[in-house]
């Protein structure tokens, strides 16, 4: 038996399986849907462009006692938060009369923070000193409460530059606005990235999503479509025939790659017409990645199907598999900010490398050089893999 | 049958022996339970084979190993010359296997499923063509070879089922309950086609069924498989004579109030071979010698049973079974009726699935 008639024989059940997958019509669109969703999802529910925050009820809690009688300091201040957030609507400012107000009505969820003057607030502005804002924030929210923190801090920066600017223009007439700016900042912050353009957490996150999705269609489907078939017999016809046995697993695999193939473009039109990404890099290389990430998980796949009696605990049992992978592979979550631990397990597994590759080829228009640390890696990932499965395959076939 | 369409295999394949298949010591251990038991036999050319017995007696299990789709723990079997172990791709090539569970696919329409199978067996296409046209011609379904076969009756797809195993032109062709499930109307479809495409094509047909009617109807020699081993193995006919040959006679009793009691006590008597109870009032009774009939009714009466009705019936195939293993050939999990020494709850159905 030849590879010609290895191949051929791959190829007939390849194309029985997507004939039968065309019939079946609600599996075709749940095939459309069930990436357009997963878009969806990350492409609106993330921050796409910049910070989205906006209006987040907080509260103003001014406790200053004044310096003498004055409490002209904390008025400048408050006004001074009231006129930027006019212009950003960054948030929607209250007042409240005392902190213990505050942090009740932020746990009754009424507010998402507060910004609190102290009473010595004017006391030191007005004697030359360091003056003190406190900003409280809703601790069972991390995410909403480092917006607000980072938001509020650099709102506050700039009002302290401002004031700062103009205390130097008071001691030196001559000083000019950028020459005070210059004395207060010596140093301005501009960031570059490697290609032109801002990037978002979109951007980040679709070749993950991208490659995530391909992968966990074969990895998924493989097993699913080969103890469907032992369940419901069929899989006796296609043993019963004078094929070799490998030609069955090649099949379904070039049947399931299609359609995980089928779902990338899918997802990739959606990144680019809906969301804005770009490919930077060569979208034929793109391809190849997406391709030699099912090679990975192929042998993965064929392992779990020969342990697997029926469907169901090979569901189970990608099920188990696949979560991991994707929180860990940094698809969702950049895997240097994980514990050292985490990012351990995370160097085990495929999609890791994958994900990472795809995003710099997508994201940063990488060739393959760069890249190539990543390849070799899902390279022999995948034959360790087959090289398992394919002698496991064929034992347990016979049982 | 079938028109010439290929070169329909006819070069002798068979050993001096005349015999198509010959199973040698075969043993299968699914861990400790022993599903075939050391089995040894021959099928003859042009013959069809019965393997008679009751669910889970290890059937299914032969009819995979010689099918190849399991491989066997000891020993082997020759099918037309070739080793089931070491050259299983040729004996692949010469037969054909309609399981248990129905080969096909749902979504795909009656001619695509058999198109499918057809290349896998790496028929030319032109000849493929015209062997489904006259496959599906053969069983009737011309009109629905374009309906998805998911939308199709049982019976229907049990057509489809055999057909499917035939695109092959086999020259062994192994059928696992083909019966099961049918309707008698396609049940009597079914073997009237098997028998044809026997006499006509000279096709050698192994077939498991739990059965009777099948098993006579069809078979040129039963093998009566339990317990993974076989415990006879003759023509019908001769089967038959193991009880109706010697003294033995089959009674049937009517008793109104049959209750444990009666049972074991005509169980006890020397001259009985074997009982079972048919339903609340009927008793089937194997016995051997003159004063049989005397006894058991000595016995039923001793219990104060009341004997409506007596016959003196003609041994069924059934009833060879019921002689040789003491219990009846019924598919042991939906049996109601406790019996003595049956093997009710023995836990691991041998089955390779």
């Amino acid at each position: 038996m030849g590879a010609k008639s290895l191949f051929s024989h791959s190829m007939r059940i390849a194309q029985k399986d997507l004939h039968e997958l065309s019939r079946n019509r609600l599996g075709l669109v749940m095939l459309i849907v069930m990436p357009l969703f997963m878009m969806l999802m990350v492409g609106f529910i993330y921050p796409s462009s910049g910070t989205t925050v906006s209006n987040l009820p907080i509260a103003l809690v001014n406790e200053d006692s004044g310096y003498g009688n004055y409490t002209v300091a904390s008025q400048a201040f408050v006004m001074g938060v009231q006129q930027i957030n006019s212009q950003t609507g960054l948030m929607v400012l209250s007042n409240v009369s005392n902190v213990n107000d505050l942090k009740d009505m932020i746990q009754r969820g009424d507010l998402d923070g507060g910004i609190i003057i102290p009473s010595n607030f004017s006391a030191c502005v007005m004697s030359g000193q360091q003056a003190t804002i406190i900003i409280m924030t809703d601790q069972s929210n991390p995410q909403i409460s480092t917006a607000i923190q980072s938001v509020l801090t650099s709102i506050f920066n700039q009002m302290g530059t401002m004031l700062a600017q103009l205390h130097v223009q008071m001691l030196n007439p001559a000083i000019n606005g950028s020459n005070s700016l210059a004395i207060v900042q010596p140093y301005k912050v501009q960031t570059e990235g490697v290609v032109a353009g801002n990037s978002n957490y979109f951007d980040f996150v679709a070749p993950g999503i991208l490659a995530m999705t391909v992968m966990m269609s074969v990895m998924t489907g493989l097993p699913a479509a080969i103890s469907m078939e032992k369940e419901i017999g069929t899989m006796d016809g296609m043993m019963v025939a004078p094929i070799n046995r490998l030609s069955i697993i090649l099949g379904k695999t070039l049947g399931q790659t299609a359609r995980g193939l089928l779902q990338g473009l899918i997802i990739m039109a959606l990144a680019v017409g809906l969301f804005g990404v770009s490919i930077q890099g060569n979208i034929l290389l793109v391809l190849g990645l997406l391709l030699l990430g099912v090679f990975s998980f192929v042998g993965l796949g064929v392992v779990i199907t020969s342990f697997a009696k029926d469907q169901e605990t090979a569901m189970m049992m990608m099920m188990t598999l696949m979560f991991p992978m994707m929180f860990l592979s940094g698809v969702f979550f950049p895997i240097q900010l994980m514990p050292w631990y985490m990012q351990d397990i995370s160097k085990v597994l495929p999609l890791t490398y994958a994900s990472d590759a795809l995003r710099r080829v997508m994201v940063l228009g990488a060739g393959v050089p760069a890249i190539a640390n990543d390849l070799i890696i899902l390279i022999v990932f995948g034959a360790v893999m087959i090289a398992i499965a394919v002698p496991v395959f064929r034992k347990t076939m016979t049982r | 049958m079938l028109s010439d369409s290929t070169t329909l295999v006819s070069s002798d394949y068979t050993t001096e022996s005349g015999s198509m298949i010959k199973v040698e010591n075969l043993t299968k251990k699914f861990g400790d339970f022993v599903a075939v038991d050391d089995i040894s036999f021959d099928v003859r050319k042009g013959e069809i084979f019965g393997l008679l017995g009751p669910n889970g007696a290890g059937k299914s299990t032969i009819l995979r190993i010689l099918s190849t789709l399991s491989s066997p723990t000891k020993g082997t079997a020759i099918i037309g010359g070739h080793d089931i172990v070491k050259n299983d791709t040729e004996v692949r090539k010469m037969i054909g296997i309609v399981s248990e569970k129905m080969i096909m696919y749902n979504r795909l329409t009656a001619k695509e499923n058999l198109w499918f199978f057809g290349c896998l067996f790496g028929i030319p296409k032109d000849v493929l063509t015209k062997r489904i046209d006259e496959l599906l011609e053969l069983v009737q379904l011309t009109k629905w070879k374009d309906a998805q076969v998911g939308t199709f009756s049982t019976g229907m797809r049990q057509r489809v089922n055999v057909i499917r195993a035939l695109l092959n032109m086999p020259q062994v062709l192994f059928l696992d309950e083909p019966t099961l499930g049918l309707d008698p109307q396609s049940s009597v479809e079914i073997r009237e086609f098997i028998k044809k495409l026997n006499k006509e094509n000279g096709t050698t047909i192994m077939i498991t069924t739990h059965m009777m009617v099948d098993a006579d109807l069809l078979c040129d020699r039963i093998a009566i498989v339990d317990h993974g081993k076989i415990v006879a193995l003759d023509t019908s006919k001769n089967l038959k004579k193991l009880i109706s040959g010697a003294d033995t006679t089959v009674l049937k009793l009517e008793i109104a109030n049959l209750v444990p009691k009666i049972i074991d006590s005509i169980r006890a008597i020397e001259c009985v071979d074997a009982v079972s109870q048919e339903d609340d009032t009927h008793l089937r009774i194997i016995v051997h010698g003159d004063e049989a009939f005397d006894n058991v009714v000595d016995a039923v009466r001793a219990e104060d049973g009341k004997i409506n009705a007596m016959e003196n019936l003609q041994p069924t195939l059934e009833d060879v079974f019921l002689h040789i293993t003491g219990h009846q050939v019924r598919d042991s999990a939906d049996q109601k009726i406790p019996m003595g020494r049956h093997r009710r709850f023995e836990a691991p159905q041998g089955r390779a699935r």
